[in-house]
């Protein structure tokens, strides 16, 4: 990997883990697209409990993976919403480009086809 | 309320058959999709599928205000499609969707296919048709760049809302209107992909500035287009 590269990698994750880390905090708390469709045709309560009404969200089971210190955006511990958020932001991107950056890293084609065996 | 909330299909939403089905059909189109990237996998494309795939989760906790209490985010595909091609884009989408689903509890594990086949399948392959055929007439510069991963933005979002509709209609737990939620999940999934297509316009651009050899887009497609050299040299 040259070194023009390595730097414009950097300064991509940089503003990943920029937005990831600080600008999520900003981000809009209502409901997304999806999540708003499921709503739709229920009505809910100041706690957000479904009142009354059908709605696709009435069936919506729990999360295999609810017990994850990372569940729901959020450090398990950490009661610092800011600090929360943003600390998993900033482990999700280094997690996603590690993970995946490493798994396209060795699926890539190599120069001679000896050094792909190993 | 300002945690960042659920975004993607939650478990029992549809019911477990078509769950399995899509899920069958999610490995089985990325198991063609690795067979299909590795061609174009080097040294360059390979931590740059990295870093797509890491500002994608970036920008995927950015949820933005489309409607008085609905809000969108980006999905991702047309801008992977742009900057490291579909094969890999779906990868890279995928990836995004995993960490989500398995360290984040961000779209259930019973629904991971589905969630898959729309955002990383059907998104990324809707905005791959448009960003190959925009590609043939509008200028390789980084504007020429940005107009093409909007318009495929806005295409690939709204198609992939259709594929929950469908998926919905397959198996769906409750019984409700499916014009009703076609025409709902459209409607503002046409907002959400005008939001997503300025920021993937603007992201694809300011790559294409600092180092258009990043951007996949412009290295493909500017073989098929030798015109110019050809001019100049006549």
């Amino acid at each position: 990997m040259s070194k023009r590269l390595g730097w414009f990698l950097a300064g991509g994750l940089l503003v990943a883990l920029l937005l990831a880390g600080v600008v999520s905090n900003f981000a809009s708390g209502s409901p997304d697209g999806l999540d708003a469709t499921a709503r739709q045709g229920c009505t809910f309560d100041a706690d957000d409990e479904i009142t009354g009404g059908t709605c696709m969200l009435q069936q919506e089971q729990g999360h295999q993976m609810d017990g994850s210190p990372l569940a729901g955006y959020g450090i398990r511990g950490i009661d610092n919403e800011w600090l929360s958020t943003g600390l998993s932001g900033v482990l999700g991107v280094l997690l996603t480009f590690g993970i995946g950056g490493g798994v396209f890293w060795l699926a890539r084609k190599r120069k001679s086809p000896e050094e792909a065996n190993t | 309320m300002d945690d960042v909330q659920a975004m993607h299909i939650a478990n029992g939403i549809v019911d477990g058959p078509v769950s399995a089905l899509f899920a069958v059909l999610a490995v089985l189109a990325l198991a063609f999709c690795v067979w299909r990237a590795r061609a174009d996998l080097d040294d360059r494309l390979a931590p740059m599928a990295g870093l797509v795939a890491a500002f994608i989760f970036a920008v995927q906790m950015l949820n933005f205000q489309v409607l008085p209490g609905v809000s969108g985010h980006l999905l991702g595909g047309a801008l992977a499609v742009v900057l490291v091609g579909p094969w890999v884009g779906a990868l890279c989408v995928s990836t995004v969707l995993i960490v989500q689903c398995l360290l984040f509890a961000d779209g259930g594990l019973t629904a991971l296919g589905l969630n898959i086949t729309n955002m990383a399948l059907i998104g990324t392959a809707a905005g791959y048709l448009l960003v190959a055929a925009l590609m043939r007439f509008l200028p390789k510069t980084p504007g020429g760049v940005g107009a093409t991963a909007f318009i495929a933005s806005v295409v690939g979002v709204v198609v992939a809302s259709q594929g929950f509709v469908l998926e919905y209609w397959l198996g769906g737990t409750t019984q409700l209107s499916m014009t009703t939620i076609a025409g709902t999940m459209a409607g503002v999934h046409v907002l959400i992909g005008l939001g997503e297509g300025l920021i993937a316009a603007t992201t694809v651009a300011t790559v294409a500035r600092v180092r258009p050899d990043l951007v996949y887009a412009l290295r493909r497609y500017r073989k098929t287009v030798p015109a110019v050299e050809m001019a100049d040299a006549s």
